[in-house]
């Protein structure tokens, strides 16, 4: 793998550029594979990686019907946070945000990974109570929550001028996450992909996965594609809110369903917000993009769906809570938006497991997994190297729902 | 935003509504059904890419449950397809 | 030099109204009419920019929203920025400012980045400012990316607001395709919309010298505009942009009023039976070394400052195309008095009936532009054949470009309808529509107007494509995206890299990913592609088309709905008198806004909480429970509907008596807790918390209308037909005797649990005896036009014996001094109404209820439950904070269990809490540990009630 730096980068600038490999190769496909992994998002391109870099299973083809970083890791709003609520989550999420930290050098492309903290805006009592709740779990885990006055909210979020004391929802405090931080979506999946591919992994675009394949043993035995047909006895469905489509195909029932979130970003401005702003009472989120953009999202829209919507309505409603806490923004311009789809569990908490085909796994679930791609992606190569769950995420299991326990996240943020 | 068609109120925008979830299986007697099968009824619901059997409740218009058929590729509202539901 | 580049005649723009403004400082002036970018070409200006990577010295290039150069930040009452130059509405007294440079476009220190170019080739961030991490580089990286600065305040005057129209036919674009759709529909009688973005009706009609049988094409507009401002059932908005197509044919206009001080801008959300596109086409750029320079414009936008703003911004042109339309530009440009030194076609065979346009112009058949001299102003252009060769330079002081026409497509993609690359046009066009739309004129790709209406004369458009001009020795840069400063290297390096796909290059280069979002460069990129990988257009595939179309102002989007209007919030008759008695008031959920303490002057929270819990408890206190969910069913099978609904048996009450019972969902968890009461054989009141009230009125609704539709259960919410003042305390009583009932309140004929209709005060009544405070309570129910009165009655009678109103804090104070419990403390998801020690509440008669079988399965699995305890910390002045972890032996583990609620007991003079804690039940008289950041407080485990454990003085 070609080393980027500084002096790289010289060095080809003085032949204009013309030397720079490939980031990653387009091999042939072959007929069989040690593993399958479809779907070349994040979490499909970290468990590649992981598999090769960890647990040494190099002979792995990731399958993707369009374009690698092109499914919901190219279209998120870049939260990385581990303030979460319970045991079984918090642990994940903070290894998943060290992760992120190291991930620069350990992949050398540069994710331009951003530590700056979230800044939650609390507007009712209820909510500080349940984030005052957050906050102590969290610190068991060294996860790091911390109230702050609504003069020092002020302070660190100057274009922060409404929920003033008349407001119809005045700022009580805020919770400020040091650990939060954003980076550069498109970086992550090249970066993984690029490092999976100098590892032996093959990556094939363009290869759309129709239907799986199982053998007369029940188990999994391969993958039908528009490409033909390719055999692995480990197959590895990692494709955000296509999960059902391709399980229906061997008859699974999964406590999964698809719907919609969006995201916007506004033109690019001088620097203005130099903290990533959680308002959940209110209902929307952002932080500025070093380009300067804000990038701004809100809550999901609950309705089934694969047509990657924009709900106006509820894209009003954002906007509007918005505008009651920056009422300058009303002059800033809506410059994209976009929508993608997600799959959620009945808890809506993850799904990480050996389905009952044996030798199929999934991940799915996450609505919102970006900030769980490192973690995700390492705690999966575990499973499907070693057949076993990874301790951390022992909890994310299907076993969960036999017994009805759930794990319940739900509502404790809109910046998911 | 959709329009949805009320057979109370006419078509009225999304707005309205309230989205009650797709139409799952029947309720299994509960003192019948296996501890599977009563899992099942109760965490998986229909998630296809295409047409899906929902409920809306005209929450802001007449109260009413309205149950519909929907494209989740398309968002068109559509007729029930032949067959079992 | 006062507007030396204007005409002396001819243009759409009033010159008898002279306006004056600033830009970068400096005055100039123009007329009324013209736009920011005319004016300054009017004035010779030609630095206006400079460029967002390279800050390379740039100047206009266009003369509509496609602008990829000049945008602007305007000053004062219009504050905004990165506003296209060419879209600024001249104003008096307009001030404006280029953005991403400093000081000036003329002397721009930021130019340096001009040296190192080379370095900074595509994406080169992500191969370096690693070490030794991003935040050395970060903060330097984002001051120099932002192109304006942000908006500091909102407009200090006027507003923004939103419409709803519904429309048989909505029309994007009014242009002649446009006109004519309008025309034929209004005609029909059909309810019209048309909306056009410019400030003037008339399209591509108003930068071009066309005629319509023989006439100016432009009286023909005249007449059209007239003809539908005649018609009733026509809407014809100018600056009205439609930005958005959504699902349902729902498309979303803003509209820009200018002249109307007041409103700022108009939001449209129309609803259209049919939508007609007539959104036009858009120029595209020449793509060749040093394309960039001040002077290098669009050869339409060239045509459209004569035509439109009578402004020739350069004396010496030269134009350079590949397709047919630069030729009427140079008719034009020489009408107007211009010099057209040559026109350098990319194509071999030029038609004749472009020649014919041109008969005093020198035409380079097979010749392109590969290079330019000058730096802040194109001195010259070096002529190539398109083989190669020494070519020849030609002194100009303008270039003018087309590469050709891009239908305007955004909306019909957006709409989700599918696009086909036509070889003939070199262009994507609408393919088939996936939504009740049609695309009309030059957006369909009828790029001439002899196609879109009878007796329209106009040159027949012809292209042989040119993505790129591919001279071996051509040096410089050539931009693709002149926003982004995306070069045809960058993209080159992202196919060499593998970045191949055409979401890839766009990404690793940011081409189209600017303000313009690549109007005029994005089909050169997919060009440039298909052309390296050999593969056709229609294989590389546009990237995706998303909405806005143009930028819009958030105001405009969020209407004048902010604060109350998007969160309204809900409140009593009683609001003005706690208000007036010093309540603070705040959100308490579900959108009620209720008292939360009554502090007296000088006093916290604490001191008025606890003043108020004692008076319930020694003396009496009223609060207002209206906010209570309360519902009446009516019919038949109410009995059986309950008994599903509810845990417990409620079939079995008799009429005038209630019970407590639990909701549950059917996977088990725990839905809701309240009070039914059986008013009559047929009539049941049940009330639900409040929070829960809405979320409980849908589930039975759909429980009755999707699951049990033949059962005879009607559902009325009465919660805001009654209002009620609660006197709780053990001299409650007594305050009811001081307000006079005609009800008998002895113990035995009105006990625990039961309602009774009759006057209170001599208003209609009904009374119910539930308690949430553990404390003997009176509700006192009445028609709202009656609580008012009632509560200053209450108070008055109960002055005697010390009332006092409470707040929702000593009611949470004294509910947890019961244990009783509150669905957003002790709920989470987590337990059942075992661990809550309510197991009574769980019917085991009945064989079904929603729930029972998912609790029972639950518990089956034996994995530990968390069960609902008190705790009193060791030092009963500890306070522990709400939603504390308890952890085995208060170590640094996973936790066991968290407190629900800690309180001050003015009852037990000490903190007293609820918790949730593994095993609990079997753990009381134990000690357990609550973990906190700085310490460990141990807490004894007991019985989850501090206060009258028996019940005796709620049933007294």
């Amino acid at each position: 793998m070609q080393k980027y730096s500084i002096f790289s980068l010289a060095r080809n600038a003085l032949s204009g550029h013309r030397n720079w490999p490939l980031a990653w190769r387009s091999p042939a496909l072959k007929d069989r594979y040690e593993v399958i992994v479809i779907g070349a998002g994040g979490h499909g391109l970290a468990t590649a990686y992981y598999l090769a870099k960890e647990f040494g299973i190099s002979d792995v083809a990731v399958l993707e019907r369009g374009w690698l970083g092109g499914g919901n890791i190219a279209r998120n709003t870049v939260t990385i946070r581990s303030n979460y609520m319970r045991d079984e989550s918090i642990p994940f999420y903070v290894k998943s945000v060290a992760m992120y930290e190291g991930l620069t050098q350990e992949l050398n492309f540069n994710m331009m990974h951003s530590k700056r903290t979230m800044v939650d805006i609390v507007q009712t009592w209820p909510k500080l109570r349940e984030l005052r709740r957050r906050q102590l779990v969290m610190d068991i885990y060294g996860s790091t929550y911390e109230q702050i006055t609504t003069d020092e909210v002020r302070r660190r979020i100057p274009a922060l001028t409404g929920g003033g004391p008349d407001a119809r929802l005045p700022i009580i405090c805020g919770m400020v996450h040091t650990d939060a931080g954003v980076n550069r979506h498109d970086a992550v999946a090249w970066g993984y992909a690029r490092a999976a591919d100098a590892l032996g992994v093959e990556i094939h675009q363009q290869t759309a996965v129709q239907s799986l394949i199982r053998g007369v043993d029940g188990a999994i035995a391969g993958v039908e594609t528009n490409r033909g047909t390719v055999r692995a006895a480990k197959v590895v469905v990692a494709v955000s809110g296509h999960t059902t489509t391709l399980t229906d195909t061997v008859g699974l029932k999964l406590p999964l369903r698809t719907m919609n979130l969006t995201a916007f970003v506004s033109e690019p401005v001088q620097p203005l917000v130099d903290v990533i702003v959680n308002c959940p009472d209110s209902g929307f989120y952002f932080s500025q993009s070093d380009k300067g953009e804000m990038v701004i999202g809100g809550a999901p829209d609950m309705g089934q769906s694969f047509r990657r919507d924009i709900k106006q309505h509820v894209f009003e409603d954002t906007v509007t809570a918005m505008l009651s806490l920056f009422p300058s923004f009303k002059k800033l311009k809506l410059m994209r938006q976009w929508g993608g789809h997600l799959d959620i569990a009945h808890d809506a908490s993850p799904i990480m497991d050996q389905t009952d085909v044996p030798g199929l796994f999934i991940t799915a679930g996450w609505w919102g997994g970006y900030k769980a791609i490192p973690a995700g992606g390492l705690t999966l190569a575990h499973l499907v190297a070693k057949g076993a769950p990874h301790p951390l995420m022992s909890s994310f299991t299907l076993d969960r729902f036999r017994h009805l326990d759930f794990i319940l996240e739900a509502g404790t943020t809109t910046a998911r | 935003m959709m329009l949805i068609p009320c057979p109370f109120c006419g078509k009225r925008n999304e707005s309205e509504f309230i989205f009650g979830g797709p139409v799952g299986a029947d309720r299994p007697d509960p003192n019948a059904a296996s501890d599977a099968e009563w899992v099942e009824y109760l965490t998986v619901v229909p998630n296809p890419l295409g047409p899906v059997q929902e409920r809306w409740w005209h929450a802001r218009g007449c109260g009413e449950w309205v149950t519909i058929w929907r494209d989740t590729r398309t968002h068109d509202i559509v007729r029930a397809p032949d067959g079992p539901k | 030099m006062a507007q030396s580049n204007r005409l002396a005649a001819g243009g759409r723009i009033d010159r008898s109204r002279p306006l004056t403004f600033r830009f970068n400082g400096k005055p100039y002036q123009g007329y009324d009419g013209d736009t920011l970018a005319s004016a300054l070409l009017a004035n010779g200006v030609r630095v206006t920019a400079r460029s967002f990577k390279y800050h390379r010295p740039r100047g206009i290039v266009g003369h509509g929203p496609e602008e990829p150069a000049t945008l602007v930040e305007l000053d004062g009452e219009d504050a905004s920025g990165n506003r296209p130059a060419t879209t600024v509405p001249l104003r008096e007294g307009l001030s404006a400012r280029s953005v991403n440079c400093w000081p000036s476009p003329e002397f721009d220190l930021g130019g340096i980045n001009q040296l190192f170019s080379r370095f900074i080739p595509a994406g080169f961030y992500y191969k370096t400012f690693k070490w030794p991490n991003w935040h050395l580089f970060e903060p330097s990286i984002r001051k120099a990316a932002g192109l304006a600065a942000a908006p500091k305040y909102a407009p200090s005057c006027g507003y923004f607001e939103a419409r709803h129209a519904h429309t048989d036919v909505l029309i994007a674009g009014a242009g002649p395709a446009g006109l004519l759709a309008a025309l034929e529909a209004g005609r029909a009688g059909k309810r019209v919309f048309l909306a056009d973005e410019g400030p003037e009706a008339g399209g591509g009609l108003l930068n071009r010298n066309l005629t319509i049988k023989g006439q100016p094409a432009m009286n023909w507009v005249a007449d059209a505009v007239a003809e539908l401002q005649g018609m009733a059932n026509v809407t014809h908005l100018q600056n009205a942009t439609v930005w958005a197509y959504r699902e349902h044919n729902m498309l979303i206009v803003n509209q820009r009023m200018p002249e109307q001080n007041s409103l700022l801008e108009r939001s449209w959300r129309i609803r259209a039976a049919e939508v007609v596109l007539a959104t036009g086409a858009t120029e595209r750029a020449m793509v060749f070394a040093d394309n960039d320079r001040p002077g290098i414009m669009l050869a339409t936008s060239l045509q459209a400052y004569v035509n439109h703003w009578g402004v020739l911004p350069g004396q010496q042109v030269v134009l350079f195309t590949n397709n047919n339309s630069a030729y009427p530009v140079a008719a034009d440009l020489a009408g107007a008095g211009a010099l057209v030194v040559a026109i350098l076609d990319s194509r071999v065979h030029v038609p004749d009936a472009a020649m014919k346009l041109v008969p005093d112009i020198p035409v380079h058949a097979g010749t392109v532009v590969a290079g330019v001299k000058g730096h802040k102003q194109v001195r010259a252009v070096r002529a190539v054949p398109l083989g190669g060769g020494a070519g020849a330079w030609i002194t100009c002081d303008l270039l003018g470009h087309s590469g050709g026409w891009n239908p305007t497509v955004h909306l019909w993609s957006q709409s989700r309808s599918s696009l086909k690359f036509d070889e003939t046009l070199a262009a994507f066009v609408p393919d088939s529509a996936a939504q009740r739309c049609r695309a009309v004129g030059a957006a369909a790709g009828n790029l001439t107007l002899d196609q879109i209406i009878e007796g329209g004369e106009d040159l027949p458009y012809a292209i042989d494509p040119l993505w790129r001009v591919e001279i071996a020795d051509q040096k410089g840069k050539a931009f693709l995206d002149i926003q982004n400063d995306v070069t045809v290297s960058d993209v080159y390096l992202a196919l060499r890299e593998g970045y191949d796909n055409v979401e890839h290059v766009k990404r690793y280069t940011t081409g189209g990913m600017g303000l313009d979002q690549g109007k005029t460069g994005n089909i050169n990129i997919i060009g440039t592609v298909a052309m390296q990988k050999g593969i056709s257009l229609q294989d590389v595939g546009t990237t995706t088309f998303r909405s806005p179309y143009t930028p819009v102002s958030f105001g405009a989007i969020g209407g004048l709905r902010e604060e109350t209007v998007l969160f309204p919030y809900r409140h009593t008759p009683v609001t003005q008198w706690n208000k007036d008695n010093g309540a603070v008031m705040y959100e308490a959920g579900a959108r009620w806004r209720r008292p939360g303490y009554f502090p007296k002057p000088g006093e916290g929270l604490q001191e008025a909480v606890n003043r108020e819990c004692r008076a319930v408890r020694e003396g009496v206190g009223v609060y207002d429970g209206s906010p209570l969910g309360t519902f009446e069913l009516k019919g038949r099978d109410v009995p059986k509907f309950l008994d599903f609904l509810y845990s417990n048996v409620m079939s079995s009450l008799k009429p005038g008596d209630g019970r407590y019972g639990l909701m549950l969902s059917d996977d088990g968890l725990i839905l809701d807790d309240g009070v039914a009461f059986r008013l009559d054989e047929h009539r049941w009141l049940i009330s639900t918390s409040t929070g829960h009230a809405d979320a409980v009125n849908q589930h039975m609704k759909k429980l009755l209308q999707t699951e049990f539709p033949g059962w005879q259960v009607m559902i009325t919410t009465v919660t805001s037909q009654w209002n009620n003042a609660t006197i709780c305390g053990p001299r409650a009583r007594d305050v009811m005797q001081a307000l006079g009932t005609d009800i008998n309140l002895s113990p035995k004929a009105f006990p625990f649990m039961s309602f009774r209709d009759g006057t209170v005060a001599g208003l209609p009544a009904r009374v119910v005896r539930v308690s949430f405070t553990g404390e003997l309570s009176f509700e006192v129910n009445v028609a709202p036009r009656h609580m008012a009165t009632l509560w200053d009655k209450v108070m008055e009678a109960g002055e005697p014996f010390g009332i006092l109103p409470v707040g929702s804090e000593a009611s949470h104070v004294l509910r947890v001094e019961k244990g009783f419990l509150s669905l957003g403390h002790e709920v989470d998801g987590t337990v059942d109404a075992y661990d809550l020690g309510m197991g009574w509440a769980m019917s085991q008669k009945k064989p079904d209820y929603l729930g029972k079988r998912s609790v029972q399965l639950r518990r089956q699995s034996g994995h530990p439950r968390r069960a609902l305890v008190g705790v009193l910390p060791e030092d009963p002045n500890r306070q522990i904070p709400e939603g504390a972890p308890l952890t085995p032996g208060g170590r640094r583990e996973a936790t066991e269990g968290l407190i629900t609620a800690c309180v001050w007991s003015v009852m037990n003079d000490r903190w007293v809490g609820l918790a949730l804690l593994e095993n609990g039940h079997a753990r009381q008289g134990e000690t357990a540990h609550v973990r906190l950041k700085d310490g460990v407080i141990p807490v004894r485990v007991t019985k989850p009630v501090f206060h009258d454990p028996d019940g005796k003085l709620l049933r007294s």
